[in-house]
């Protein structure tokens, strides 16, 4: 597993909510640090990578582990 | 080039107020410029104090708990029920509420825009509104549209 700088759990929250929230805490962010996002919300799957691919914040890994999946993005240039 | 997303607001009920702020909250997460130009029911989205409902009444794709025909569905209290229902499920299923949803928006920097003629056809008053809201008629929302990448009527 990656190792990561910020840990953001959005367990139970719904769509939108986990990708307004992991943009709010990449926005804290050093360019270059790593935020692990974990989310409950099926739909994440396929919504963080497209956040990830819109805002240049690269998404270097993901899986789930039982209910909850994981993204681990970087803070990009933009 | 920044994207740009243009959006007619002009329904006040509590499902059709979810489009436009979820859309548009997220667009501005995305890093789209965002305009939404609120007309006709779409204003009371602008209040202040929001008060939205759903109606089960001549909406048959409504899920209900037991079917209900529509000659009940017009008795006092049903509206208030099904609305107290949805909230309830809306809370339960961990989904923004509208009031939390608009907070992002006006955050996010995406311009609300009354619509003036609206605006003057129902006499509402500047201060049943929020703070920081502008002002425009139809020429003000096609001139940003006919420059989005995206336009929605909702």
């Amino acid at each position: 597993m990656s190792n990561y700088d910020v840990e953001l759990d959005t367990s139970g929250l719904n769509c939108p909510l986990p990708v307004l929230k992991a943009r709010k805490a990449l926005s804290e962010m050093q360019i270059g640090q790593r935020l692990r996002l974990i989310a409950t919300d099926s739909g994440a799957k396929q919504d963080i990578p497209a956040f990830s691919k819109m805002t240049g914040n690269p998404l270097i890994e993901s899986g789930s582990d039982g209910d909850k999946l994981y993204f681990v993005l970087v803070k990009g240039e933009a | 080039m920044t994207k740009k997303l243009a959006i007619i607001a002009s329904k006040g009920t509590l499902d059709g107020a979810y489009p436009p702020f979820l859309l548009a909250s997220t667009a501005a997460a995305l890093g789209f410029e965002v305009k939404i130009f609120f007309t006709f029911y779409g204003l009371q989205l602008l209040r202040k104090e929001l008060n939205l409902k759903v109606s089960p009444l001549g909406n048959p794709a409504m899920p209900m708990p037991v079917p209900v025909p529509s000659i009940i569905q017009v008795l006092p209290g049903m509206e208030w029920f099904a609305t107290w229902m949805m909230k309830q499920k809306i809370k339960k299923k961990g989904i923004a509420s509208i009031e939390e949803l608009r907070d992002i928006c006006v955050e996010s920097e995406v311009e609300l825009i009354a619509c003036q003629m609206t605006v003057d056809l129902f006499d509402f008053d500047d201060e049943g509104f929020i703070d920081g809201i502008s002002r425009g008629g139809a020429a003000t929302f096609l001139e940003f549209s006919s420059e989005a990448d995206t336009t929605l009527y909702i």
